[in-house]
């Protein structure tokens, strides 16, 4: 059993400590809509928020379990141990990108460290996820699969025939639904059965006859018991889980989608952009996570406030270094386009 | 050695053997190894033989998130309108993510479908529609009309590190042929030259191959000898050995059985003109299915489709036209 009072200072430093990282990292990458206006093409799309939600999911895993995210896919890669500056110099469509410049925001990838491609259309990387379970199923290899979806893609039929499959299958997986409130500019009230009647999202389990929780996501070690209890379960060949995180998407769903030679660059949430809600917009912003876990930890003695700044220090540090790399990568060259079509 | 075979045994002769020869491969779809009595559940056991519900977009999503972590699926659409419902994962899924992870993921499956079921079933069940997927960076389509071609175009399938839409004619499944034994394989992006001849090309893919033979046959009676061409794969495509036909006979005649607006006649004409159109003595001519959908009652799926008659008519029509500049 995974019980946060297990959990040792070092580790619960490191919780923090990525949580930070996550969040510089977002953070740098939505100030370069400005400082560096034109380098981020296309559609970018943030994950500040669900820090604690990602560490706290991830702080269960076994080094080799796969996981597949979202286009929001930032975060997870960077507990996974993927160097800052190649997913900076993707995301400026470098050489030295993590995929070359292929892929993009939208599309980090790091299969050595089991970080699988994501996909950009909502809910069809749940399935995908599945099939990485039944690669661990057929071939026995002990691992567990970490899918992390919205609560947007929980209307799309490859959730449903997903979990179907993988309980019918006792699947070795965990559905990590990140509900952020927000699907696009739709709120979740507005587009969800479950919501609009005033129940968690996790009830969707039950159509599948498997375990559903609902998980304070601004909590990482609510998070890590949670998902912890779904990865043993799922080790143990008892099939998959739901485990519906509950937090709120700080950034908006992503930059401005302008046409050139318009700049692009990040508008405000669209609780005040689109409902002019900025009291629940303020309210979200006072349980942001990071801090909220920060203060915990000094609180219990696991973190002084020097060593805390010593964190927030070096992460910010790595992440401008990452910048700085990104931007004295080169761009490919345009002939490399018509490479990797085919193995 | 060679042995006589039906097209459906010579695609399942092909999935066992490569099952047998490589662990990794699995078969998963709908109402198949339902019991110990199935012979791949058999052979291969339930873990490698997958039941799935009516579910095609986990299915071809499964199989995809499968053959990134290191599997070998093939999936059992059985009909190729079945795949429509999860085309999301057939264009924009499974042939996108080696590109866009810059080469680093790579996505080893077989979506395996028939086609073209033109028996009476009507406009949901008897398409052609694989015009697409040779638009489709990053995917490959097979599309074998003889058994030996089956086999040997399945068995290259399921070792391609790609994703394969291979596609087979619901017409020919009964037809038998010589089928070679053993590891056979036919490399993709290869065509074959069914008829060799010097007045005409004739250039066929699947059920249209049978009757292109029989049309070719018939000419032969007037004393004209078409060579029959059939590509193999859509996707690649073997522009060059259809190039070098036309140089030698200058007339051409493609016959599909899609609609003319999404035939594979209509690629490869744009090809010609490109690129061979000196060596053209007639304009080419396309015999293809009309732009309308499949008609229930036979007279009407008969009027639309290809057939052994329009092939001779259209092959003696660009043997008596010449082009204007001639």
């Amino acid at each position: 059993m995974k019980k946060k009072e297990d959990l040792g200072k070092d580790k619960l430093v490191w919780m923090w400590t990525q949580m930070v990282r996550i969040r510089e990292f977002e953070e740098r990458v939505k100030r370069t809509f400005i400082e560096h206006p034109g380098v981020i093409r296309g559609h970018t799309h943030l994950g500040d928020g669900a820090e604690a939600s990602i560490v706290g999911a991830l702080a269960t895993r076994d080094s080799e379990d796969p996981v597949v995210p979202t286009y929001r896919c930032h975060g997870y890669p960077l507990v996974l141990g993927t160097p800052p500056k190649n997913m900076i110099a993707e995301i400026y469509g470098r050489k030295d990108g993590l995929c070359g410049g292929f892929g993009g925001s939208m599309h980090l990838c790091d299969p050595e460290r089991h970080f699988l491609s994501p996909s950009g259309i909502v809910g069809q990387g749940i399935a995908h996820a599945t099939g990485a379970a039944l690669t661990a199923q057929v071939k026995k290899t002990g691992q567990v699969v970490y899918s992390f979806f919205g609560e947007g893609s929980t209307k799309q039929g490859a959730f449903y025939e997903s979990l179907n499959i993988a309980a019918v299958w006792k699947l070795p997986i965990v559905f990590v639904l990140e509900n952020n409130e927000y699907q696009v500019y739709t709120h979740v009230s507005a587009e969800d059965a479950n919501s609009a009647a005033g129940e968690p999202l996790s009830k969707k389990a039950g159509a599948f006859s498997i375990p559903g929780v609902t998980v304070d996501g601004t909590d990482p070690l609510a998070v890590y018991e949670a998902v912890g209890e779904a990865v043993d379960r799922a080790r143990s060949g008892k099939g998959p889980s739901l485990v519906e995180s509950t937090f709120y998407r700080l950034s908006a769903h992503g930059n401005s989608i302008t046409v050139p030679p318009m700049t692009t660059q990040f508008g405000e949430h669209e609780a005040i952009e689109v409902y002019g809600n900025g009291d629940e917009y303020s309210a979200a912003k006072a349980r942001d996570p990071i801090p909220k876990f920060r203060a915990i930890l000094i609180a219990r003695g696991f973190l002084s406030d020097t060593d805390a700044q010593k964190i927030e220090t070096a992460a910010r540090a790595e992440m401008d270094a990452a910048v700085t790399y990104a931007l004295a990568s080169s761009l490919p060259a345009p002939e490399e386009a018509t490479n990797h079509i085919f193995a | 050695m060679a042995q006589q075979m039906m097209y459906v045994e010579a695609m399942a002769t092909a999935i066992a053997e490569e099952m047998q020869r490589d662990e990794n491969v699995i078969l998963m779809g709908q109402n198949l190894g339902m019991t110990e009595r199935d012979p791949f559940v058999q052979k291969f056991g339930k873990n490698r033989v997958r039941l799935t519900p009516i579910s095609e977009t986990a299915e071809l999503g499964i199989a995809i998130g499968a053959a990134t972590t290191g599997l070998r699926p093939i999936v059992e659409l059985y009909m190729y309108e079945f795949m429509l419902v999860a085309f999301d994962q057939v264009i924009n899924e499974a042939p996108r993510f080696r590109y866009m992870s810059g080469g680093r993921v790579k996505v080893p499956v077989v979506f395996k479908a028939g086609y073209g079921f033109a028996a009476g079933w009507a406009g949901q069940h008897a398409n052609c529609l694989y015009h697409m997927l040779m638009g489709t960076p990053g995917l490959r389509v097979a599309l074998p009309s003889t058994p030996a071609d089956a086999k040997g175009l399945m068995k290259s399938a399921i070792r391609d590190d790609n994703p394969v839409v291979f596609l087979h004619h619901y017409l020919m499944t009964i037809d038998k042929g010589d089928v070679p034994d053993g590891d056979y394989t036919i490399p993709f992006g290869v065509a074959d030259i069914k008829r060799a001849g010097t007045d005409l090309t004739i250039v066929a893919t699947g059920w249209m191959v049978p009757k292109s033979l029989a049309a070719a046959e018939q000419l032969a009676k007037d004393g004209i000898h078409a060579e029959v061409i059939d590509p193999r794969t859509l996707a690649p495509l073997d522009i060059a050995t259809i190039i070098e036909s036309v140089k030698k006979t200058g007339r051409l005649v493609l016959v599909d059985q899609a609609t003319r607006h999404a035939s594979v006649a209509v690629i490869i004409a744009g090809e010609i003109a490109e690129r061979a159109f000196p060596y053209l003595k007639a304009p080419i001519k396309l015999v293809t299915a009309l732009d309308c959908p499949i008609p229930y009652s036979k007279p009407m799926e008969s009027f639309i489709l290809p057939n052994e008659e329009k092939i001779v008519e259209s092959a003696k029509l660009v043997l008596t036209t010449r082009t204007a500049r001639v």
